[in-house]
């Protein structure tokens, strides 16, 4: 008899160690919150040349074949990176480019090559998925033509107003469809940024309507690929909430340690310490789970034990951040309703993640068809 | 020292062989769920024979030094019988004050007497330990204890009162807090640790009745018991970091426990297996959405926990709280063990109504008991709210 709770490894390459020391070192040295704050209402959202040391560390082709310039240590490995840019609140396009170069080599092969050299080299990619709100949905009205004409358009797609290169998610004759599309083929209004939640997080509009692809792809690599990327992504944004949640925590424990009402410093009282202990434990939860999809995902199509793994990782992550983000603002009392308080950062991203890749509660019922179908 | 996986391997289908060949039947009558509810002298009896045969077969302490019963073994060997037994579902080996907390803590700063003369009895099961900690008046708050030890000549008297004693009434020995100096400055300097006779004068041990209905817990009553000066550990006002390193070991924050088969597993699968055969609205409850997202809540719960005992091992990812890990398993495991069983009884429809020695009630009754009897593991060794405040002073530094 096999147990619900599936494998239960976390393993820790030493490459990956050394990944995570070397983001944290660098995400201290470049994203002070200053640094962040002073990021929040540029159109970009990042500094340009904070993401080309990230290019030159190799951060974009951790997951890429050499092949492509690539060091192939597998899409897991990108995760103690994500990690610790979630917990310096560093909004750059490394998600997004990540994933898109994933949903490319695992449904395009060889001929994608070109794109994949390109994003090594620190081209900004993003993933042109959605058409309405809902994560979970499985086909798209955005058509490509026979002759490679896309008609239609997408919502909140990642750092739209800076990529470089789009992967479309299409339909061709009713089939699941990529199409590769250059930002030089759009035209100037086709972009429209959102006004998102998160002031670190840059999506927006885009109408791909009469625009030519540059390459695509049909067919069953293509759902395969599709669904691995949605658990990929998953997995990213919960890497990402758990660095956030991580400081978000931090940043209550100094609070509750330095702030005094009644003549007591506020972290003594109980009604605040154990809270904050259940912030503490989901976010340890959530690195478990984090680390232990991170150990899980191949290049090769997921497995069982990785797709529960990612979904339990965004589900957990997700609700913890929205916990850490929604407590610090309270326990900050009066100071955390204001701007420049950085609970409001984290509120912020708290509520981004949440909705990212699926709701926790769309992860569990995907997990509950997993689990405890007959 | 790493074994090969080959040995160990072998080893464990030498225990399964074990297993299947002496594990005892069910015996006809309700036995314990833990070592915290053995209440009749007729359960005593089949568990105390039950871990001396666990114990000469070899199985018990193995990684314990052989001059004391042990085997001298690589703890690996411990770990294998100790998931068979769970695996077979056998009867719990009930001595686990002795096995896990006192046996451990005798090996770890015992003199030589004492770990000769006492270990080898708790792992054969010939002698049983208690461990007098909390009083009526002090509960979580041990630094308060009250009862009196008084030397006289080669003896203490002792005078007071310890509560919540599991195993009092049977037990030969037991580790014993009390105070010999009521006028230090820190009231915990003033506090002696003691591995004193329970059978003796002026000891008396009255049963408790649980919530579930089965006993286990004892009040102790000393009245000029008088005990021999050598039962005193370490020295006079040195109780209180001897009582921390015991808890240490009560919490499993320090290895070296004989066996961690002390109650019966009671796992997701079994709650999940449960579920799956109840019925709600005419339909398996199992299709209703909202009980299988709390379902999945549930199983993620308990997958965290055991992902956090994989990700302990690895040191980059436990850096920012090195004793994080540890020190909230018993918060979050014994919370979340509690949620389990009571979910698990509450789904039940009419039946969830039904307790033991209903004819009608699902498995006898076992999810209401077990959701009972998990409110030992949420208040004994420090409840629940007590381990936040550990988490939140001892991980996160937050003020007293």
């Amino acid at each position: 008899m096999t147990s619900v709770l599936g494998d239960l490894s976390i393993a820790l390459t030493e490459e990956q160690g050394m990944l995570l020391d070397v983001a944290r070192g660098f995400v201290a040295d470049k994203a002070p919150i200053d640094a962040v704050r002073a990021q929040l209402e540029t159109a970009s959202g990042f500094d340009a040349s904070v993401w080309q040391e990230m290019v030159e560390l190799g951060w974009t082709g951790i997951a890429l074949p050499e092949s492509v310039g690539g060091s192939a240590m597998g899409v897991g490995s990108v995760v103690p990176v994500v990690e610790s840019l979630g917990a310096g609140l560093l909004g750059t396009p490394l998600i997004n480019t990540t994933l898109a170069g994933q949903l490319l080599l695992r449904a395009g092969g060889a001929s994608v090559e070109p794109w994949l050299q390109r994003i090594t080299e620190g081209e900004i990619a993003t993933v042109a998925l959605l058409d309405s709100g809902d994560w979970g949905a499985t086909n798209t009205a955005l058509d490509l033509t026979a002759d490679g004409v896309l008609n239609g358009r997408k919502l909140m797609v990642g750092d739209a107003t800076v990529a470089d290169i789009f992967v479309v998610v299409c339909q061709q004759d009713g089939q699941p469809a990529l199409a590769v599309v250059e930002r030089s083929a759009l035209s100037d209004g086709a972009v429209k940024a959102n006004t998102l939640i998160d002031l670190t997080k840059r999506s927006g509009n885009v109408d791909f309507s009469g625009v030519t692809a540059v390459f695509s792809c049909c067919g069953d690599t293509v759902v395969s690929a599709l669904r691995d990327f949605h658990l990929l992504g998953a997995m990213l944004v919960a890497a990402e909430a758990a660095g956030s949640a991580a400081r978000c925590l931090d940043g209550i424990v100094d609070y509750l340690k330095t702030r005094k009402q009644f003549g007591k410093l506020i972290g003594s009282y109980q009604a605040l310490k154990h809270p904050t202990v259940d912030i503490y434990c989901g976010m340890e939860d959530a690195r478990s789970f984090v680390y232990h999809a991170a150990t899980h995902v191949t290049d090769d199509s997921l497995s069982l034990d990785a797709e529960l793994a990612c979904r339990m990782a965004k589900a957990q992550a997700s609700d913890v951040m929205s916990y850490a983000g929604d407590r610090s603002v309270q326990f900050h009392g009066g100071i955390g309703f204001t701007w420049d308080c950085d609970s409001t950062l984290f509120i912020r991203r708290a509520q981004w993640t949440a909705q990212a890749f699926g709701d926790p509660a769309h992860h569990r019922k995907h997990l509950g068809r997993l689990l405890l179908s007959d | 020292m790493a074994e090969s996986d080959v040995a160990l391997k072998k080893f464990q289908s030498e225990v399964r062989q074990w297993m299947q060949e002496n594990v005892p039947a069910d015996p006809g009558f309700l036995l314990p769920l833990s070592f915290l509810e053995v209440g009749t002298e007729q359960q005593l009896d089949f568990l105390r024979a039950w871990q001396h045969k666990v114990w000469q077969a070899g199985y018990l302490g193995m990684h314990w030094p052989s001059e004391f019963g042990g085997q001298g073994a690589d703890p690996a060997y411990q770990a294998i019988v100790d998931r068979e037994l769970q695996r077979v579902n056998a009867p719990i080996l009930f001595n686990t004050i002795g096995l896990n907390w006192v046996g451990p803590l005798l090996l770890d700063i015992g003199s030589k007497e004492s770990q000769a003369k006492y270990v080898k009895g708790i792992l054969s099961g010939d002698e049983i330990w208690c461990q007098g900690f909390s009083e009526p008046d002090h509960g979580s708050d041990l630094g308060s204890v009250q009862t009196r030890a008084v030397r006289d000549g080669d003896e203490f008297v002792i005078n007071g009162s310890k509560i919540w004693t599991t195993l009092g009434n049977f037990a030969d020995h037991m580790i014993l807090l009390a105070r010999t100096n009521t006028e230090t400055e820190r009231k915990y300097d003033g506090l002696s640790f003691f591995l004193a006779p329970m059978k003796i004068a002026g000891v008396d041990a009255h049963p408790i009745r649980k919530v579930t209905g089965e006993y286990g817990f004892n009040q102790v009553f000393f009245t000029d018991a008088r005990i021999p000066a050598a039962t005193l550990m370490r020295e006079e006002g040195q109780g209180w970091s001897v009582a921390m390193k015991t808890l240490e070991y009560e919490r499993g924050v320090s290895a070296g426990q004989a066996s961690a088969h002390w109650m019966v597993s009671i796992q997701i699968d079994d709650m999940v297996d449960q579920l799956r055969g109840y019925q709600r609205d005419g339909e398996a409850l199992l299709n209703d959405p909202i009980v299988r997202d709390d379902t999945v809540k549930l199983i993620m719960e308990a997958k965290a926990s055991a992902l956090a005992r994989s990700r302990m091992r690895i040191g980059p990812l436990t850096s920012d709280y090195p004793m994080g890990l540890p020190l909230s398993s018993k918060y979050r495991w014994t919370e979340y063990a509690r949620r389990m069983k009571l979910f698990t009884a509450a789904m039940q429809g009419g039946h969830s109504a039904l307790y033991v020695g209903d004819e009608d009630a699902y498995q006898g009754g076992f999810w209401q008991r077990a959701y009972f009897s998990n409110f030992g593991a949420t208040i004994g060794g420090g409840t629940t709210e007590v381990q936040a405040n550990i988490i939140a002073e001892h991980v996160l530094g937050l003020p007293k």
